[in-house]
């Protein structure tokens, strides 16, 4: 379970987190939608503790992320994130980009780590692309990468930031019935998306996040549906 | 307390030969940009028919300098030729500064884009007005940074003219150095001078650089 | 005006000689260069530190280094060590005075080079829940290989260059060394000097050459 409470968060003097509270229990897909700048992808940074946050607290099953003493490195092995820029290792090859993790970070030996990347891969559909090196790779081929890459670490939960921001409008699609993949399987997820209609489908709850808060939160039918605050609708207005 | 023997006359005599090197700057890279300009357009016409010439250019980059020197040197008594050392220096470092120049202008006038270009003559410009107005500005600003890095360069290279009997700086100071026996004061106060002669280049090039791009 | 007659003979005997300088040389340059690299590195990370003592340090080495003559930096650890007693050799003069002048223009590679790899890959990296020294080494360091290595490739023919300047602090085993010995005993200067010119082009393009090929092994991408 993850817990975020009373988080606030600034970079220097603007504070773009004001006091977030959310929980996603296990098992739950949690969708944040919002307009830009309202603080949505800078909390997800905080959850894995790439980013620090200057009040409140936020618990990984009971883990304290932000306490001094955590082991970030080991509590990041349970929480896989998939960034906007998919950030694949352009110096090694698919298979290796998704074995490199398995192997220097959970020890595993070669072998068990080729059968952990080789089983993701053919989840996402890149069999036929283990050799290759992902510059040669389409967008929405390195961002299915990127997502084999993080459940090579069989994370028990899994991020997504903004996952189909940056790809040509044809390549969302498959990124998307990827996640979707993932949701049916029961993974637990916190969707960062402005994919409205793909949050509807497969989340449990909708937040929409403004000004830096938790403005509206509920199962889509309810958030998307039937809005119940007017910032929400105009929102959804604007984005349709 | 602290003593030295160094008078204000060897003070004189390190300035003249910082002027020396100064000078040997000077005409050095006015040899080296009039021939790299002129190689460095020819190089990014005809990049094939020019081949020899950027293998010939590639010797100068692939020697040292001064072995260079040496050998230009010892040419020019075999052919007879009354050039003073001065004067060998300067063509000697004109050379190898043409040869560095050469790519340098040659990669800037390649990195105006080709649409720019069609653009251009798009507009009804000729050959010659599309080279005046377009690519040579553009060229410019873009070879810049690297002229700017060869005129350093090539000051700090003008200490090897020293084997050939030229007094520059760091001769003058080794002069000294020999006569008084304190190296590191000496030595010191020579690259002070080096130091600020580099600086103020890099300045005054940062300085135009600027201007530049608030013109744009 | 052209009375002279080139004798290619003497100094063609002398080639072995030569060539056991050009070998000298080659060390001198490639000992240079992998202790700049080393150096480099340290200046880098200096570079990056917090404290300024440190910052300052390495400052100082790179201007100074990137803004006097290489000849310079040689004399002054061959003469200016000389006033605090400690004399070394032409041969350790020029290492160090080469070996300086590498790690300056190194470290100033090396800074244009990490900051051509993009944060978000230290970021990626550090989610997969890899440690700070884990990532440079694996995501960082490899990058970064690849975008220096070009200005490496160019150091070490400089490198090859400089160590010319030894015969000026009266090196006399390295290949201008030798060729000067034979010049100042025969006085064929053009002869000698040319050969030597001739073996510095080869030894700069074999630099280039194996660069070349090295590259197109180690870089798959």
């Amino acid at each position: 379970m993850i817990e975020i409470d009373q988080v606030h968060k600034s970079f220097g003097d603007l504070e773009v987190i004001k006091g977030v509270d959310l929980t996603v229990a296990k098992g739950e897909v949690v969708s944040i939608i919002g307009g830009s700048g309202s603080g949505k992808s800078t909390l997800l940074m905080c959850i894995n503790g790439l980013e620090p946050i200057q009040r409140g607290s936020i618990r990984v099953d009971g883990i304290e992320v932000h306490a001094k003493g955590t082991d970030l490195n080991r509590l990041r092995r349970k929480i896989g994130i998939v960034f906007q820029q998919w950030n694949a290792f352009p110096h090694l090859t698919v298979l290796e980009n998704v074995m490199l993790a398995p192997r220097k970070v959970l020890g595993l030996g070669r072998a068990e780590a080729q059968e952990i990347a080789l089983k993701q891969l053919a989840h996402v559909g890149l069999s036929d692309k283990l050799e290759v090196f992902p510059s040669k790779l389409s967008g929405g081929q390195q961002q299915r990468m990127a997502i084999a890459r993080a459940l090579a670490m069989s994370p028990d939960y899994m991020l997504f930031d903004e996952a189909t921001s940056a790809l040509d409008p044809q390549l969302v699609g498959e990124v998307l019935d990827t996640i979707r993949l993932l949701a049916e399987e029961g993974m637990t997820m916190l969707l960062v998306t402005h994919e409205i209609r793909f949050a509807r489908d497969v989340s449990d709850r909708v937040a929409f996040f403004r000004n830096g808060l938790v403005h509206e939160i509920g199962p889509p039918a309810q958030v998307i549906n039937a809005p119940q605050r007017p910032e929400t609708a105009e929102f959804l207005k604007s984005v349709r | 307390m602290f003593s030295t023997s160094l008078t204000a006359n060897d003070l004189l005599f390190m300035l003249q030969g910082a002027w020396v090197t100064l000078k040997l700057t000077a005409a050095a890279m006015l040899i080296g940009t009039l021939a790299g300009v002129v190689f460095g357009l020819l190089r990014a016409a005809m990049p094939y028919a020019t081949l020899p010439l950027s293998w010939a250019l590639d010797v100068f980059r692939s020697v040292p300098l001064l072995i260079q020197f040496v050998l230009f040197n010892s040419l020019k008594s075999l052919v007879g030729l009354d050039w003073s050392a001065f004067t060998v220096g300067c063509v000697v470092l004109g050379v190898y500064a043409a040869a560095f120049c050469t790519e340098i202008v040659r990669g800037g006038v390649l990195a105006v884009p080709t649409s720019l270009r069609r653009a251009s003559r798009s507009l009804g410009m000729s050959y010659w007005q599309d080279l005046r107005y377009i690519v040579l500005p553009v060229a410019t600003r873009v070879a810049f940074p690297g002229w700017l890095n060869l005129v350093l360069s090539v000051m700090k290279d003008t200490a090897l003219v020293m084997w050939i009997g030229i007094i520059e700086l760091l001769r003058a100071s080794q002069t000294i150095v020999t006569r008084i026996q304190e190296p590191l004061l000496v030595l010191c106060i020579a690259g002070l001078i080096y130091y600020l002669m580099s600086l103020v280049v890099a300045r005054l090039g940062a300085r135009l650089e600027r201007r530049w791009q608030e013109d744009d | 005006m052209f009375d002279y007659t080139f004798q290619w003979r003497p100094a063609l005997r002398a080639l072995p000689d030569m060539l056991a300088g050009a070998w000298v040389t080659f060390e001198t340059a490639a000992l240079s260069m992998i202790l700049g690299v080393l150096l480099a590195l340290a200046l880098t990370v200096m570079r990056r530190m917090d404290n300024p003592l440190p910052r300052a340090f390495a400052n100082l080495w790179v201007s100074i280094a990137r803004n006097t003559p290489s000849l310079f930096q040689i004399y002054m650890l061959y003469f200016g060590l000389g006033s605090f007693g400690w004399h070394i050799s032409s041969w350790a003069a020029l290492l160090a005075g080469i070996t300086f002048n590498n790690a300056g223009y190194l470290a100033e590679n090396f800074r244009g080079g990490l900051k051509a790899v993009p944060d978000t890959q230290m970021r990626a990296a550090r989610s997969l829940g890899m440690g700070a020294f884990q990532a440079y080494r694996l995501i960082v360091f490899p990058q970064l290989l690849r975008i220096v290595y070009h200005p490496l490739t160019n150091q070490m023919v400089w490198a090859v260059l400089m160590t010319s300047l030894g015969v000026i602090v009266g090196l006399n085993d390295d290949l201008t060394g030798v060729t000067q010995d034979y010049n100042v005993r025969t006085f064929r200067t053009f002869e000698f000097f040319a050969i030597a010119a001739v073996l510095y082009y080869l030894i700069t393009k074999v630099i280039v050459l194996v660069a070349r090929l090295l590259a197109w092994r180690l870089f798959r991408y």
